[in-house]
């Protein structure tokens, strides 16, 4: 069989490309798009229902919404970027041919075909039971088939990305380890193999029940084993989320990791633990234990938190001696002042970050936690967190990494640059204003998946205070916001892919990579190469991120003995 | 493996260095990948379904 | 550019810890052992744990428990539909029925009296939550879980489903009174 060698170097990056690897990318990537396009139309509906002075929808459509909303968002915005993201960091970054990329179309077609034959069921109305799908609430046997045919084609992406590391290393077309991104998509695409293997272990009897084939499906074990594909498949966001952060880092910055060591042993957390945080869900369950319980939601002793946090600090931190070691070493912020927040690329990414850490990992610990998940579950607290973490962290990461790759990948010019300066200050902060006020909602008790909490016409209606209802209103205005933030990018990525000019690239060139040798990796300027820079503050070379990090810790501390507080006021248990 | 042989132009280590063990572990993807579902699926799932398993029945 | 191109020492997993990095580790894992030991700690001196009691067992058996408490205990009925309202002794078993789309019966407790409710769904799956004492408990067809409550506050409570269980889920509320 005759296998494709045809490269391009990338005039302003220096990085190579695959040519099959670049149409697939490509393709994934217009798909995500398009998935993310539905997925806010569907927004919009949610939030301006939930506002229960517009309260738009009918329940049926709000429901039907939700489903899709989810399944859209989720899953497929999500992945289809994963999967682009992983023959990124796997093919460009290792300058290596994509493996089998025909086998690669097979499973970017059949994602295409799950997800349609999953919305075509959600949109039919026959399938309202939410992302979720808890057995024994049924849905049109479409739907199971839709995410099983889905799940198989992003196994095969996994697949292909494994292949192709295993082509580089045959072909020498790297010196050592792999780079620390695509060590993170290792992660991700181990996260993603334990994640579709549980979802087959559940979806495929529970497509046989909705068939007839299979007599009863048990909700106790569907929740239990359906939590292992439904939670770790936004596990898979957060390894992929911290390479994209490692990979702007680098980029703008052209930072380096602080050391190999510390960043891929905390990958290394995720890979053991982090899937162990399906049982967040399972906290206020019967008939699971509380050792279960306390060791599987603690991922062994809070492994994959302390992972998290060490991401937290090694990302700005490598931005923090990146900056020093160009001169803005003076005080304690000098570096983070005088970086680029103009560019949306940076900016898109540092938000991200603080919002993934102080608004996600935070409350995501407290649902986490044994016993104060009483005082949270299914409110709407737990979506308030999720959107922190899937939107702010997840979504507002692939948007930077999609304004470097539109010249880099598209070949096109940026249409609309002032525009794009602020997108990801409306969408992040918009986003983050969205979910702080949903927890807010949460604590006050709101729940989530529910169309009208005014109860109206029901015998015994429960009366929200009025505080929970400004905070349903002021959820909905930040999401109005945000789903602006969201059109704006939209607008932006779709108009540049499609109309902007192309970039000319005088010098373009197709590289025949010769069989067996590769180049050498560029080599890396002496000053950043030293190990100690002569850098920083009373020996630390990152004093600023340090501070950052203990403001962030004394946050963390303060708000989780707060909850044990209010946890401690309600009635006894046991 | 194949760097055995090879000498390194990019470092001025001696190439007969031994890689640490831990540096392996994170250098091989599959043994990654066989630790990344085993685990989960030992400590997550399979000890789960077996607690639901073992639900007495009400008498 | 280097965390996006391989490492540049063939060995670098021997390379010193930097002392920002090594000081947050340390920092860090400390307090997520204390985090990780919070939860034990709260089951030994804490007062808000769940058992783990739980038994497998039927939509009929369930019911038929239910309604001999309702037979012994109703007080009297309230709304249109003759909700029965139950006041059950303090320590004894009390069975709380969730269904499409409503809760059954209502319940009378007496402050800082204890409890075992049980809970069970007769359908789908529904999400007991005690407003506004804001606790929440997933509730499973096929598993009776017993809880030990004991209420501190007299007054009424409403319970409301926080698991999405269909069309009419917004419908499905009721009343908890305590003494």
């Amino acid at each position: 069989m005759a296998v494709n060698r045809m490269f391009r170097t990338c005039p302003s990056t220096g990085l190579l490309f695959h040519e099959p690897a670049e149409k697939l990318m490509k393709a994934h990537a217009v798909a995500a798009v398009v998935s993310l396009l539905v997925g806010g139309i569907l927004a919009l509906g949610v939030t301006l229902t939930r506002w229960q002075a517009v309260h738009l929808l009918s329940p049926d459509w709000f429901y039907l919404f939700l489903t899709a909303h989810g399944v859209d968002m989720l899953v497929l915005w999500i992945i289809f970027f994963e999967i682009a993201i992983l023959y990124f960091a796997s093919s460009t970054l290792l300058r290596c041919r994509l493996a089998t990329p025909g086998l690669a179309w097979v499973g970017f077609w059949l994602m295409i075909l799950g997800a349609i034959m999953n919305n075509y069921a959600i949109f039919s109305g026959t399938s309202s039971v939410m992302f979720t799908s808890y057995a024994p609430m049924g849905a049109h046997p479409a739907f199971y088939l839709g995410l099983i045919l889905f799940a198989v084609g992003a196994l095969i992406g996994c697949f292909v990305f494994l292949g192709t590391l295993v082509v580089a290393k045959a072909e020498r077309t790297y010196n050592g380890s792999i780079p620390l991104v695509t060590f993170g998509a290792v992660t991700a695409c181990i996260i993603a193999v334990f994640t579709i293997a549980s979802g087959a272990i559940i979806l495929i009897p529970t497509f046989l029940w909705s068939v007839g084939l299979v007599e009863h499906i048990d909700s106790l074990m569907y929740r239990t084993v359906w939590w292992g594909f439904g939670h770790s498949s936004q596990q898979i966001n957060v390894a992929a989320h911290v390479s994209v952060w490692y990979a702007i880092a680098a980029i703008v910055f052209g930072a380096k990791p602080m050391s190999e060591k510390v960043s891929r042993g905390a990958f290394l957390l995720y890979i053991l633990f982090l899937q162990l945080a399906s049982a967040h869900h399972l906290l206020a369950d019967p008939g699971l234990t509380s050792n279960w319980k306390i060791f599987n939601t603690s991922y062994a002793m809070y492994l994959a938190v302390l992972a998290s946090m060490v991401h937290g600090l090694t990302v700005p931190g490598a931005i923090e001696v990146a900056q020093r070691e160009k001169g803005y070493n003076r005080g304690l912020f000098e570096w983070l002042r005088k970086a680029p927040w103009g560019n949306p690329v940076f900016a898109g990414m540092f938000i991200s970050l603080i919002g993934f850490g102080f608004l996600g990992g935070i409350s995501g610990v407290m649902m986490g936690t044994e016993q104060l998940n009483l005082i949270i579950h299914n409110t709407i607290y737990v979506p308030g967190h999720f959107h922190a973490t899937v939107v702010v962290g997840t979504t507002l990461a692939f948007m930077s990494l999609t304004y470097f790759l539109i010249p880099v990948l598209f070949r096109r010019k940026m249409l609309f640059p002032k525009l794009a300066q602020w997108q990801p200050y409306l969408f992040g902060l918009g986003m983050s204003a969205f979910a702080l006020f949903m927890m807010g909602a949460g604590t006050l008790g709101v729940p989530r998946r529910h169309w009208d909490i005014s109860f109206a016409g029901n015998a015994m209606p429960y009366e929200f205070p009025g505080a929970a209802w400004l905070m349903m209103a002021l959820t909905a205005l930040a999401g109005l916001a945000a789903v602006v933030g969201g059109a704006i990018y939209l607008l932006i990525t779709v108009g540049s892919v499609f109309f902007a000019p192309r970039v000319d690239v005088p010098d373009f060139k197709h590289v025949r990579a010769a069989e067996g040798i590769a180049p050498a990796p560029a080599p890396v300027a002496a000053a950043i190469a030293a190990h100690h820079p002569n850098v920083g503050m009373a020996g630390f070379v990152a004093p600023g991120t340090l501070v950052l990090a203990m403001v962030f810790l004394i946050s963390f501390i303060l708000y989780y003995f707060v909850n044990w507080k209010y946890l401690s006021t309600v009635w006894p248990l046991s | 493996m194949t760097t055995e042989t090879r000498v390194d132009p990019m470092n001025d280590l001696p190439p007969e260095e031994p890689v640490p063990v831990m540096q392996q572990l994170l250098d091989n993807p599959f043994l990654l990948l066989f630790l990344g579902v085993a685990l989960p699926t030992v400590l997550y799932v399979i000890w789960g379904v077996m607690e639901i398993v073992n639900i007495p029945v009400a008498k | 550019m280097s965390a996006i191109l391989p490492p540049e020492d063939r060995v670098w997993w021997k390379q010193p810890l930097d002392r920002v990095e090594g000081t947050w580790v340390v920092i860090a894992l400390i307090w997520c052992l204390i985090m990780f030991f919070m939860m034990p700690y709260w089951h030994v001196f804490g007062k808000q744990n769940l058992a783990n009691e739980a038994y497998r067992t039927t939509p009929e058996v369930y019911m038929k428990k239910a309604q001999d408490m309702v037979d012994k205990f109703t007080v009297r009925t309230e709304t249109d539909q003759k909700i029965p309202v139950v006041a059950p002794p303090a320590g004894s078993d009390v069975y709380l029925v969730a269904r499409l789309w409503s809760w059954w019966p209502i319940l009378e407790l007496e402050a800082g009296k204890s409890y075992r409710i049980h809970l069970m769904s007769m359908d789908w799956l529904h999400g007991f939550s005690l407003q506004p004492e804001n606790i929440n408990i997933q509730v499973h067809p096929g598993y009776d879980h017993v809880l030990t409550v004991q209420p501190t506050r007299a007054g009424t409570y409403s319970i409301i489903c926080n698991e999405y269980c269909g069309i009419n889920h917004h419908t499905m509320s009721s009343k908890l009174y305590v003494k």
